[in-house]
């Protein structure tokens, strides 16, 4: 019984040091001032590994998300004769929740996991070492710009994402099932907001950004540096921020829309 | 050179987040600007607002030119009070317009029908904070059948 | 043995160390002194925790207990800026080798200098194109570290390690994993390299042969300390039993080939142990 007891505290206290640990690391790497002419190559750097190279599963997800919506939205809505308000569902589920939310999830397999193996691999290598022998902070030099590419980055793919997703909403509703092309678009922008949906859908994929990006990072550089290490590190990555995303957005929806 | 190629295809990226947003911006969301740029509130009393809420479009002829922003209830008797928001290009009311709560369609949303009134030497233009007298309810669905089934029993 | 008029660059004294409170100590009232200039190596059995003694003095750890300073500067009480500036004059030769693996061998080499000097670009090739003059890798400027073999892999970085000419150089076991040839360039390597830059080495390692050539004062640690220490003719003519295991590699003695385990015969024929280890089933 105690034990059991025990085990728990154990528990809960495991959990908020790590907590305070991944937050000391972030503050550590992100306070300071910045050298832009060294920090901007790295952050470029990063922008492409982290939103460049993940363009592509964002668009093709993206698509075939908006596609799916389309033919179930329709067959649906085809039901109560409202196939023409199939514009608004599209628009509404991409913007208000699949697009961040799904962004957030892929970005977290794609690039969440490599940034996790890459500084676990980085740290088993004894390179975090060698730099901070070398009077290099590995937090500046290696965390920062990661964190900030991924800061930036996934905002603009959930954008894409939505945008692609309408698309592949429109090709299905309009060009295949026939909804009238008027009606998508009109429904549409009667019923989408600037503040309402795009803009908060904005602001829920900065968090799942910072989150997210903060999780990988928080795994890579903490994780035991062997090779079980990094698999496990590089795997609670991928749980731990998917978790997250789904339980912050729902936090954030009862805020939002609620 | 590398790094070169990093630059563009970042910029390159950047520029199709630009995109995409301007896409959503202009194709998917409400673009009649009526909200932001100069806009001037009118307020107007009815009995019941049925199911109208903020931000709910102000029509003229079916044409948005303002939307509601606020929603209220003043004076002693608790009249709801709807505050509207009309864009400032639409600045030649006079006070002898109308205002009713219509309904788009049989389950669409509610907005409110402002009916220009006539302009003569003797009547004003609408201002800012200026109240409009002449307003039409909500069509509440419970008293159209009570007053159908009541005019039944008349006949 | 000890000679007053010497100078010394590394300092330990009574230095206490275990990796988390209430864990296994690794070490413990652990005394050393490093001579500026001179070769010293720290020889021990594996898992006696040279490594961290190195880390010990980069200041990536903390001791529990004791001053560890470097050229006159207590390391554990530095502020984390002041020991990133007192960095700038060690550097550490690791034992896999650390390069950046997304970098190629000359931009490995010209990165200390790009981070903390504001040499132009045509200085800085100058200066790393000496450096890997000197370690024998100049054709091999243009490869990327997954290109090089372990041996050069290792002079790669030890070229690294001397692009900021510091006054300490922590040599992490550098001999493990290479060929006779790549060991005998290493060795020659850091005997030149001390020789002509007037650099203090501290060489950590279980190679004891090739390390007795070149050390000028030796170290042997075991048992959480110092367990002998002098020139390599004065340990090599030691008696101390310990002394004389480890640098004649001899498989039983006061170091024990087996981990601490129950008697054999016992526990083969299914004999419950008693006393201590019967409380934990």
């Amino acid at each position: 019984m105690f034990d059991r007891i025990a085990a728990l505290g154990k528990t809960v206290l495991d959990t908020v040091a790590g907590a305070g640990a991944a937050l000391i690391m972030l503050v550590r790497a992100l306070i300071g001032r910045p050298n832009l002419r060294k920090s901007w190559p790295l952050l470029m750097q990063q922008m492409y590994s982290l939103g460049v190279l993940s363009l592509l599963i964002i668009i093709i997800s993206g698509l075939f998300i908006g596609m799916v919506l389309g033919l179930q939205g329709y067959t649906i809505l085809v039901d109560f004769g409202a196939e023409q308000s199939l514009g608004q569902m599209v628009a509404l589920s991409l913007l208000r929740e699949l697009g961040p939310v799904v962004t957030a999830l892929l970005f977290a397999g794609r690039a969440g996991s490599a940034l996790t193996a890459e500084i676990g691999l980085m740290k088993a290598t004894e390179q975090l070492s060698s730099l901070e022998m070398m009077a290099v902070d590995p937090l500046r030099r290696v965390v920062s710009p990661r964190f900030w590419a991924g800061f930036y980055s996934m905002p603009i793919l959930a954008t894409i994402f939505s945008a692609v997703g309408i698309y592949g909403g429109y090709l299905v509703g309009v060009q295949w099932l026939g909804v009238d092309d008027g009606a998508f678009w009109s429904v549409m922008q009667s019923s989408v907001e600037w503040q309402e949906d795009i803009l908060n859908g904005l602001i829920k994929s900065i968090v799942f950004a910072f989150v997210v990006t903060w999780i990988a990072l928080y795994k890579g550089y903490n994780c035991t540096p062997t090779s079980v290490g990094i698999s496990r590190a590089t795997t609670s990555t991928v749980v731990t921020a998917s978790l997250a995303v789904l339980g912050l957005d729902f936090v954030l929806t009862a805020l939002m829309f609620g | 050179m590398e790094s070169r190629n990093t630059h563009l295809a970042v910029g390159m990226f950047v520029i199709l987040g630009i995109v995409a947003m301007l896409f959503l911006g202009l194709r998917a969301a409400n673009t009649s600007a009526v909200t932001t740029g100069e806009t001037y509130k009118i307020f107007a009393k009815f009995d019941n607002i049925g199911g109208l809420k903020e931000r709910s479009p102000v029509k003229v002829g079916g044409v948005v030119v303002g939307r509601v922003s606020a929603i209220s209830l003043d004076g002693a008797y608790y009249e709801p009070l709807v505050e509207m928001t009309i864009s400032k290009r639409y600045s030649e009311f006079s006070d002898t317009s109308s205002v009713s709560i219509l309904t788009s369609g049989l389950l669409g949303e509610q907005y409110i029908g402002l009916n220009p009134g006539f302009i003569d030497d003797t009547v004003e233009m609408l201002g800012d904070g200026d109240f409009i007298y002449d307003t039409k309810s909500a069509l509440v669905l419970e008293d159209l059948i009570g007053q159908f089934l009541f005019g039944q029993g008349n006949d | 043995m000890s000679d007053h008029t010497v100078d010394y660059l590394v300092e330990l004294q009574g230095v206490d160390f275990a990796h988390a409170h209430g864990a296994h100590p690794v070490y413990r009232d652990l005394n050393m002194q490093v001579p500026r200039g001179k070769i010293t190596a720290v020889l021990g059995p594996s898992g006696v925790g040279k490594t961290t003694l190195l880390r010990l003095i980069g200041g990536q750890l903390k001791p529990q207990q004791g001053q560890i300073t470097f050229a006159g500067h207590n390391i554990p009480s530095l502020s984390r800026s002041a020991l990133y500036q007192l960095r700038t004059r060690m550097s550490m030769l690791f034992q896999s080798g650390a390069l950046f693996s997304d970098m190629s061998v000359f931009d490995n080499i010209a990165f200390p200098l790009r981070e903390h000097s504001r040499l132009s670009e045509e200085i800085i090739e100058t200066v790393v194109l000496m450096k890997l003059e000197a370690v024998g890798l100049r054709g091999a400027r243009h490869l990327m570290p997954s290109e090089l073999s372990g041996g050069m892999a290792r002079r790669a970085a030890l070229a690294r390690s001397i692009a900021l000419d510091p006054e300490l150089i922590m040599y992490d076991e550098p001999f493990a994993g290479q060929d006779p040839i790549s060991m005998g360039v290493i060795i020659k390597l850091i005997k030149s390299l001390n020789e002509s830059l007037g650099l203090t080495s501290i060489i950590v390692t279980h190679d004891v042969q090739e390390v007795m050539t070149i050390a000028d004062y030796v170290f042997i640690m075991a048992n959480k300390t110092v367990v002998g220490s002098g020139t390599p003719a004065e340990l090599l003519a030691s008696s101390d039993p310990l002394v004389h295991q480890f640098l004649h590699g001899e498989a039983d003695g006061p170091v024990r080939f087996h981990y601490p385990a129950a008697d054999l015969s016992n526990e083969l024929l299914g004999i419950q142990p008693t006393g201590t280890e019967a409380k934990h089933v």
